[in-house]
């Protein structure tokens, strides 16, 4: 007889449900900030090194309509490329935050700073880009993505090489504004975002 | 080559599009998720340090009362372990969870369940595990309460999961039941989940080793993150 490797096995993901504000954008949910500060609020210190950025846009249902329950959550490289608790990372870049939408129109809005270029474990570079994470009621795993810049060079970023439809890349493309980039997310449809298996 | 967490084993989480949870039909990519082995993007994550989590934040009885008050309910002590795959504890992990009162209500501006409020019930709290990957909270039993995804349709006693570890690929949100609650069965959010071995550990398991008597009963609920190919990253010992 073989023996077992031993592994546990992972806990299965459930929906946050619509009152998933309630343990994490406390505030959202009409709770006294006060002893329930929101982890996340702010992306970094301002003395944090970069280029000032907003990221806007909504989360489109299958049915065009925007989200008005959704959680995001963002985690991105400093301007350097590098994670925060990373050696050499930006003490006063944090590189995480969350959000919930805008109740009545589905809006988002997170204030941060272009990320650099982040070096892969074997040497190459992969473009700027930012995760996005959303959870919600009806989405029962959370959904993760990746946010890219219109004005980089995509061509050598090994994520995006393996996307088998190149049609569907634009996806994952940021729209530049007047202070920053528009990335809507859409969960089903002709122009439905790329997630990732990760 | 460093880093790489594992593959996501097939059939634990739920599929996207279930159409026994109705608003799943409309909030499902149809498209078949990307793959590819993780980054320092996804084998990264942030760090919460204790200054930014209270001492209180993991005593839902008391983390919303008026001073010399408590919430009203079913007293219970909820705690276990945050490991990763390869069974190792995670520690600094921050584990947040939310849930309804005793009555089934939540303190939500979008609530509007005829239950009432518990004038010192938030229903939020927060935590990070210790050296050895442990939790605890003190909150009351949350109450079963109706949902409109059927005529007739009521959620089992729940409390919400809300968990980072020491990657961002980790990131699970996720839900506790309580054991012999006879309304789990029925219901449809669990039964997104296609293996029942899986809904299974969903399920808190009274501990009676724990309970403190004349106060408060026990409920243990270990969590198990994805594990990682590498022990340490680049940079820095897991979970710090």
């Amino acid at each position: 007889m073989m023996q077992k490797l031993g592994y546990l096995p992972m806990t299965p993901s459930q929906t946050g449900g619509p009152y998933v504000h309630i343990g994490t954008t406390p505030e959202a949910a009409g709770l006294d900030p006060s002893p329930f500060e929101q982890l996340g609020k702010t992306i970094f210190e301002g003395n944090a090194k970069g280029e000032r950025i907003a990221l806007t846009g909504r989360v489109i249902d299958g049915h065009g309509a925007a989200l008005t329950d959704v959680m995001l959550e963002i985690w991105q490289a400093d301007a350097n490329g590098l994670y925060a608790g990373q050696e050499g990372a930006d003490p006063a870049f944090y590189g995480f935050a969350r959000r919930a939408v805008d109740f009545t129109t589905g809006a988002f809005r997170f204030e941060t700073i272009k990320p650099g270029a982040v070096k892969q474990y074997d040497g190459s570079y992969a473009p700027p880009h930012v995760t996005f994470w959303l959870s919600a009621r009806g989405i029962n795993t959370g959904l993760h993505t990746r946010m890219y810049f219109p004005e980089d060079d995509l061509s050598g970023d090994a994520l995006l090489a393996r996307v088998q439809h190149k049609d569907r890349l634009k996806t994952l493309i940021a729209e530049k504004t007047e202070d920053g980039y528009r990335f809507d997310i859409r969960l089903q449809g002709d122009d439905e975002t790329i997630f990732f298996d990760i | 080559m460093r880093g790489g967490l594992f593959e996501r084993p097939a059939g634990v989480n739920p599929p996207a599009f279930t159409p026994g949870y109705k608003t799943s039909v409309l909030r499902s990519p149809r498209h078949t998720l990307v793959s590819f082995n993780s980054t320092p993007s996804e084998d990264t994550g942030p760090a919460f340090g204790h200054m930014r989590v209270g001492e209180a934040d993991n005593d839902l009885l008391i983390n919303y009362a008026q001073p010399g008050e408590t919430a009203i309910g079913e007293r219970i002590i909820l705690h276990g372990k945050v490991l990763d795959e390869s069974g190792r504890p995670i520690p600094n992990a921050l584990v947040e969870i939310w849930q309804a009162n005793a009555g089934g209500r939540y303190r939500h501006k979008k609530d509007s369940y005829l239950a009432a409020l518990d004038p010192n019930f938030g229903g939020c709290g927060r935590t990070l595990t210790d050296e050895d990957g442990h939790y605890w909270f003190r909150t009351v039993k949350p109450g079963a309460y109706p949902w409109p995804n059927g005529p007739n349709e009521w959620r089992p006693a729940h409390i919400h999961l809300s968990i980072f570890g020491y990657a961002f690929g980790q990131r699970l949100i996720t839900q506790l039941y309580f054991e012999g609650d006879p309304l789990i069965p029925r219901c449809p959010i669990l039964g997104t989940i296609p293996d029942a071995d899986a809904r299974d550990r969903l399920v808190a398991a009274l501990d009676i080793q724990q309970t403190k008597p004349m106060d408060a009963i026990a409920y243990r609920f270990d969590v198990v993150l994805r594990g990682s190919r590498a022990t340490h990253f680049e940079n820095r010992p897991e979970g710090l």
